[in-house]
């Protein structure tokens, strides 16, 4: 019955640890994956469950990887420790610009969180004293895992600690949005116009949801400058916020597998397709987002459960 | 007995036009109140600055004696007055259960809760079941909203309402668009509603405003002409005139 209910949680992790054992050359590979997978469902716990788009979201992970690799350079070398910062600093400027986000309607919200997002990178690229402006920040080394686990050049740990955060991010996410805060969040999706007049705190729960993801979303910026053990502008610039974007449509938007699934065909269909072509490889991505939305409904777990529907129909 | 509801001098203005103008209503405790005029009246245009929807140009509302007239839509609520949409308002993607439930959750504050299962809140969902019986669709609770037919989906437009356990309820338009056969009985329902739950309704079918109304209010462009029982209003040469002036007007286009 748990089992049941924890859906397709299960499956997913053991794809990932089946992935250990037949692909150990591409661990590195895998631990990307995690966290982008771990950035996406950040990201969709607004657009996919409040139903609130943001074209910025990259502005939290950027700031959750400088401060995982500032706190690195500066003596805090414990990766968890950074992870904990990371989250606080990241979901603290959530908050701090949720007053501008939460306000308007979403045409409004792209072009804010869009300027915010430029604001941000312009910021961090000025900053060169702190944040290595154009060249990033590298001079930092990670001490080991909980004083345990020491990072080590075949990635092993690396895969493991940033399954870890993933394997946490969704079961948090999962529980989040089935709560009663949760339904709250659909609701304002569905119909943003009733809620006050069920006395819904609208606002708040905006605030509430925008921390959060804000703050999980640092959390799988720093698992990625510890991990690397770089931080750079590209991690908050608008690339990386258009590509969440792009990797929960594909995935299923409100659909946490679907996500995570998203996350790994993103990736993937972006190293294929610039495999075929380095210069148009853009085109291809839009061809299967359009496919995505058009054809399948919903993307990757739009699809799976328009099968589902048919097979049962059948049967 | 201080009023249910009792607005003095209420004017709602967009730049020059005059939607609400100087409207004092006094709707007492547990009474049944209807809100007729041809359309363009300011009958929804009332409601809204009532419920809290936009903001009033000018005078005062009172809820059960309190002034609320700077509340926003939400506190409203949460001191008993809730209202329904005269163009459906649902969560159209979740369920029927759903939608009564969550309009519980918001009036317990239960919706900050995030690390236990919505679903699993029992006494939550028998409440929402029994609201759903009171509207008659028990049958149809785990069924997404935007399946149902359209009477039905009116209602759970009530069903939402009555979840804020409100003391004063307004109607805007309760059977619109629906048949005549169907809108018979969602009025049986909101009769059915107890007694001390004061109502304030909109309506434009007159065969079901002079049955289920104690009294009626008549607007006409925007400022209050007239109030009476039932029987008075009927009677009323200047009320009939607005409504068959009306009516020749249309038969003439």
């Amino acid at each position: 019955m748990r089992l049941t209910r924890l859906g397709a949680g299960l499956p997913l992790l053991l794809a990932a640890l089946a992935g250990y054992f037949l692909f150990p050359d591409y661990l590195t590979l895998f631990t990307s994956l995690f966290i982008l997978a771990a950035f996406a469902l950040s990201y969709d716990l607004l657009q996919g469950h409040a139903g609130v788009v943001s074209l910025g979201h990259a502005v939290f992970f950027g700031t959750g990887a400088y401060t995982a690799a500032l706190l690195a350079a500066h003596g805090v070398q414990e990766p968890v420790t950074g992870l904990v910062v990371a989250l606080l600093v990241s979901g603290l400027l959530a908050l701090l610009l949720t007053r501008l986000v939460v306000v308007g309607n979403d045409l409004t919200r792209l072009l804010i969180t869009l300027g915010i997002g430029f604001l941000m990178l312009e910021a961090a690229n000025q900053a060169r004293w702190l944040t290595g402006g154009a060249d990033g920040m590298s001079d930092f080394t990670m001490g080991p895992v909980l004083g345990l686990f020491r990072f080590d050049f075949a990635g092993e740990t690396a895969f493991f600690y940033s399954l870890a955060v993933l394997v946490l991010v969704y079961a948090f996410l999962w529980r989040l949005t089935t709560s009663p805060f949760g339904l709250a969040l659909r609701g304002i999706r569905e119909n943003v116009r009733r809620m006050p007049a069920i006395g819904a705190p609208v606002s708040r729960h905006l605030a509430t949801a925008y921390t959060i993801s804000g703050g999980i979303a640092g959390v799988a910026g720093a698992v990625l400058a510890q991990t690397s053990n770089f931080a750079s502008l590209d991690m908050l610039g608008f690339e990386r916020s258009a590509e969440v974007m792009m990797m929960a449509t594909l995935g299923g938007t409100g659909s946490i597998p679907g996500v995570v699934l998203g996350a790994a065909g993103f990736s993937y269909l972006k190293d294929a397709l610039s495999a075929v072509s380095p210069k148009y490889w853009h085109l291809g991505i839009g061809l299967v987002l359009m496919a995505s939305v058009f054809v399948l409904r919903g993307g990757i777990a739009g699809g799976f459960t328009a099968l589902l529907r048919r097979l049962r129909g059948r049967a | 007995m201080t009023p249910a509801i009792e607005t003095s001098d209420l004017t709602l203005r967009y730049g020059n036009f005059t939607a609400v103008g100087d409207v004092s209503l006094r709707v007492p405790t547990g009474s049944r109140h209807a809100l007729i005029g041809p359309n363009g009246a300011g009958k929804t245009s009332l409601v809204h600055a009532l419920t809290g929807n936009v903001a009033t140009t000018a005078g005062t509302i009172r809820i059960g004696g309190e002034d609320v007239t700077t509340l926003s839509q939400a506190a409203r609520v949460r001191r008993g007055l809730t209202r329904t949409f005269q163009i459906n308002q649902l969560f159209r993607g979740l369920t029927v259960l759903e939608n009564v439930s969550l309009a519980i959750l918001e009036r317990e504050r239960k919706t900050r809760i995030f690390w236990r299962s919505a679903a699993a809140d029992r006494a939550v969902a028998e409440e929402a079941r029994e609201h759903l019986a009171f509207v008659h669709l028990a049958a149809l609770a785990d069924r997404p909203v935007h399946s149902l037919p359209y009477g039905s989906q009116r209602l759970v437009e009530i069903a939402i309402a009555l979840a804020t356990k409100p003391r004063v309820l307004v109607l805007d338009e309760p059977a619109a668009g629906v048949p005549a056969a169907q809108s018979e009985s969602i009025f049986e329902r909101i009769h059915a509603l107890p007694r001390d739950l004061t109502l304030l309704f909109v309506e434009h079918d007159m065969g079901l405003v002079f049955r289920f109304a104690e009294r009626i209010t008549v607007l006409v462009g925007g400022r209050i002409m007239t109030e009476g029982t039932p029987a008075e209003i009927q009677a009323d040469e200047r009320v009939r005139e607005v409504y068959l002036g009306r009516r020749r007007q249309h038969g003439a286009a």
